[in-house]
């Protein structure tokens, strides 16, 4: 509520004496405004071109290097969004996004403050990330997710970029991913930048290109957007740091739990290089962050704020238990901002090394749950998979589950119980939890004080004592009290927009977990 | 039983507000209106009434009250009367932390109401370049947005901050918001047809769309949730969706009846080679967790 923070909160506010400036009356400058309003309309009438910049740039010569891939580079892309140009910019994006799109990664918040006035240039970030449009997949667009070139060396199973694949490969060059980030930037299509790259050549060279682009939308175009980029751990530490001076966030995909994964999966990859280079941005984040608090110093040179990675579900045959505690690891050594679990998802060029089947989407959901329990709601992984039962329960969220298994802790008095065990009661979030610690040095909580919380009161019901409610006892047995808050027989997804789920078999393996 | 009509905006509700709280006037003595006028461009200038001796309240009310102004429900002068009624001669200094009291949660639904009217303003204005301006020679954008609440002066400052380096409009039917360079200010609302309907850049962003979209994970309902429909109609990547949904079946059996493909040996490269020496001689594979770096 208090954007100014805790010394402005025992701040009293004079309701008489704030009777200026506190809407923002700005004069009205009544003439003006016609005369926008009129070019406005003159202007729907016609087609603005959009302004040329001479940015071609010479990206041939790696097509030597890829052994019969056919890499399209142009030279007429740079100069007009209209005819041939465009088409082949076009055409370019539509290969490169599509082979951005298996990265979950997408958030655009948790950068420094920073905002364009003042400056010639576009852009701000900070606060919270504002996902700018959503797809059917339900998933968020909120930046320009892209690869300069889906050309790779690698050869990762699960991708379908991997120089075993046919696709079709093409290479965006610098200039041409820089003019389409500021483009669409004004017209707030997106919050800023995430790009990747296939490694061509070596890593230092690819990451040379992908620094590239950085650079020259912060220095040459004053972009203060947001900038997320990928980075390789076989780079060197030099071009990592220089990734991170210009990047709000750098990441290294992780794709699988364990180097058996990795060697059978993704031969190039190494879990030890990786974390590595993990450790390496560590330290990095933490040196800035210790300079920044020196009281003289003068202001470091800016440095990512976050490091993020994904761990792909469902490729090989890793449990939730190998998945959870790796992610367990990385937010604890390397103090990842976030991990992103990627269900392994069928793709057009698919490998004769993977299965064919995808696991269900609820799988990906449930871990995305249990990685909020731990970072949030004080679980250990041990609590929510272990060895005795490696796999998440695709029937019931991970904190009933957790619940169900240890009723001897329930219920709770919502009156009573301490926050550490408020935030164990399912069906409550840390917000709520935060509302009911307040609220109850004042007033004795009923069940229709919850009620207007919106919790799921079916949910939370058993495991709870209010002022006016005590649960039957717990000693229903076992099957029974799980039976009712299992989904019902036919859950199919009520849509009416959409046709049949794409496979026939997805909701039936969804509803019995198998993969 | 008295009735106040005041133009919808925070600092009419204000001055009445402390007008009657000096009277002492009990809010269930008090019906709110709104004039069905819109309002001036801006509030008249607060004239000298009388200072009374009105109580403190905590600056979360205000800040609460100032969001809550922005709502479309007629109600909420009402329920922020009475909440300011309660803090203050109410004797109830704590309320706001009492989350589970029906006023409060009230205000605290609408506040939130603004908030997401908000984000969802911030997410989905789309700018339309509209032209240049020949003297600074700075690009000139404008566009329309329909936002559910008064939102317009709230949501503005974003794009300021955002988007200083370029001339923009923002047309809305409760007020517009304008940027050159130097000066935010605000107009009066407009109808559709005074902002542009398209961008030369509209299909390259379709293009993008179309190809982030992962057919083999249709979930249209998280979709909707976050972008209901009443935004498609000024979403230009929103004309693709039917289609969208409609085909992925199809490409997602596409693909599970596609030919595996086999590995292909590695190319002859120098780096490849060096990345095999490294895998080779393997390093213990770290399952233990790893040292601290």
């Amino acid at each position: 509520m208090d954007p100014n923070g805790g010394d402005e909160r025992d701040r009293q506010a004079h309701l008489l004496n704030t009777g200026h400036a506190d809407e923002p009356k700005r004069q009205a400058v009544g003439g003006e405004f016609l005369a926008h309003i009129l070019r406005i309309a003159a202007a729907k009438s016609r087609r603005f071109a959009q302004a040329k910049r001479p940015d071609v740039q010479d990206a041939k010569g790696d097509d030597e290097l890829f052994h019969g891939m056919k890499v399209t580079t142009s030279e007429t892309a740079g100069n007009s969004y209209c005819s041939r140009g465009q088409m082949d910019l076009q055409h370019k994006l539509e290969i490169l996004a599509d082979a951005a799109k298996y990265d979950a990664s997408c958030a655009s918040s948790g950068a420094a403050r920073k905002d364009s006035r003042g400056s010639a240039g576009v852009g701000s970030t900070g606060g919270a990330g504002i996902c700018h449009s959503y797809a059917p997949d339900g998933r968020c667009i909120s930046l320009l997710k892209v690869l300069l070139t889906n050309a790779c060396l690698y050869d990762c199973h699960y991708c379908i970029n991997r120089r075993s694949s046919n696709v079709q490969r093409v290479r965006f060059t610098p200039d041409e991913v820089v003019r389409i980030t500021l483009d669409f930037y004004k017209r707030n299509y997106i919050e800023g930048l995430f790009l990747s790259s296939g490694i061509i050549r070596s890593a230092d060279y690819t990451m040379e290109l992908v620094i590239a682009v950085a650079r020259k939308l912060r220095e040459e175009h004053h972009f203060g957007g947001y900038i997320h980029l990928k980075t390789i751990p076989e780079a060197s530490a030099a071009l990592i740091e220089m990734a991170g001076r210009y990047a709000d966030r750098i990441s290294i995909n992780i794709e699988l739990p364990t180097q058996q994964g990795l060697a059978k999966l993704a031969p190039e990859k190494n879990l030890s290089r990786t974390q590595d280079a993990m450790g390496h941005i560590r330290g990095k984040i933490d040196e800035r962050h210790a300079e920044k608090r020196k009281p003289d110093a003068p202001k470091p040179p800016p440095f990512a704020t976050g490091q993020s990675t994904q761990m792909l579900v469902g490729a090989d045959d890793s449990t939730d238990a190998v998945i959870l505690r790796r992610a367990d690891v990385l937010y604890g050594e390397y103090r990842l901002r976030r991990v992103y679990y990627s269900g392994f998802s069928p793709i057009p060029e698919p490998s004769a090394l993977l299965p064919i089947q995808p696991p269900p989407l609820v799988r990906e959901h449930r871990l995305y749950q249990a990685d909020w329990l731990l970072r949030f709601y004080g679980f250990k992984v041990d609590e929510i998979a272990n060895d005795a039962a490696p796999n998440l329960d695709l029937q019931l969220d991970p904190k009933l589950a957790w619940a169900l298994r240890n009723r001897t802790v329930f219920p709770a008095d919502i009156n009573k119980a301490s926050r550490e065990i408020l935030l164990r009661v399912p069906g409550l979030g840390v917000r709520n939890v935060e509302r009911i610690l307040g609220a109850r040095r004042y007033t004795r909580l009923r069940l229709a004080d919850l009620l207007r919380l919106r919790v799921p009161m079916k949910k939370l019901l058993p495991f709870i004592i209010a002022a006016d409610h005590t649960p039957a006892r717990l000693g229903l047995d076992d099957d029974a009290l799980r039976a009712r808050f299992l989904p019902p027989p036919r859950q199919a997804e009520l849509n009416f927009d959409a046709p049949p789920p794409p496979v026939s078999g997805d909701i039936e393996s969804v509803r019995s977990g198998d993969l | 039983m008295r009735t106040v009509v005041i133009q919808p905006v925070f600092a009419e509700w204000r001055k009445s507000a402390r007008e009657l709280l000096a009277l002492r006037v009990p809010p269930e003595d008090v019906l709110w209106s709104d004039e069905a006028q819109e309002p001036g461009l801006f509030a008249p200038t607060v004239d000298a009434s009388p200072r009374a001796a009105v109580p403190k309240v905590p600056p979360a009310f205000l800040d609460l009250a100032r969001s809550v102004a922005a709502h479309c429900d007629a109600r909420r002068w009402g329920v922020l009367y009475r909440v300011l009624w309660r803090l203050t001669h109410g004797g109830e200094r704590h309320l706001l932390a009492v989350a589970t009291d029906r006023d409060v949660r009230q205000l605290q639904q609408w506040c939130k109401a603004i908030g997401r009217d908000i984000h969802k303003m911030h997410a989905f204005v789309r700018f339309r370049l509209v032209g240049r301006d020949e003297a600074t020679g700075r690009e000139q954008f404008a566009a329309w947005f329909e936002p559910e609440h008064r939102i317009v002066h709230l949501a503005a400052g974003f794009f300021e901050k955002r988007f200083a380096g370029m001339d923009w409009s923002i047309l809305t039917p409760h007020g517009c918001a304008h940027w050159d360079g130097s000066l935010l200010h605000f107009t009066p609302g407009v109808p559709r047809s005074a902002a542009p309907d398209d961008d030369a850049l509209d299909d390259l962003w379709r293009t993008y769309y179309r190809s982030i979209f992962n057919p083999a994970r249709l979930k249209v309902r998280a979709m909707q949730s976050e972008m209901p429909k009443k935004y498609w109609k000024n979403l230009p990547e929103a004309t693709l969706i039917a289609d969208l949904i409609a085909k992925s079946s199809g490409r997602v059996e596409k693909m599970l009846r596609t030919e595996l493909r086999p590995a292909k040996p590695a190319p002859k490269n120098a780096y490849l080679d060096s990345l095999r020496v490294l895998n080779t001689p393997e390093r213990p594979p770290p399952d233990e967790p790893p040292q601290t770096p």
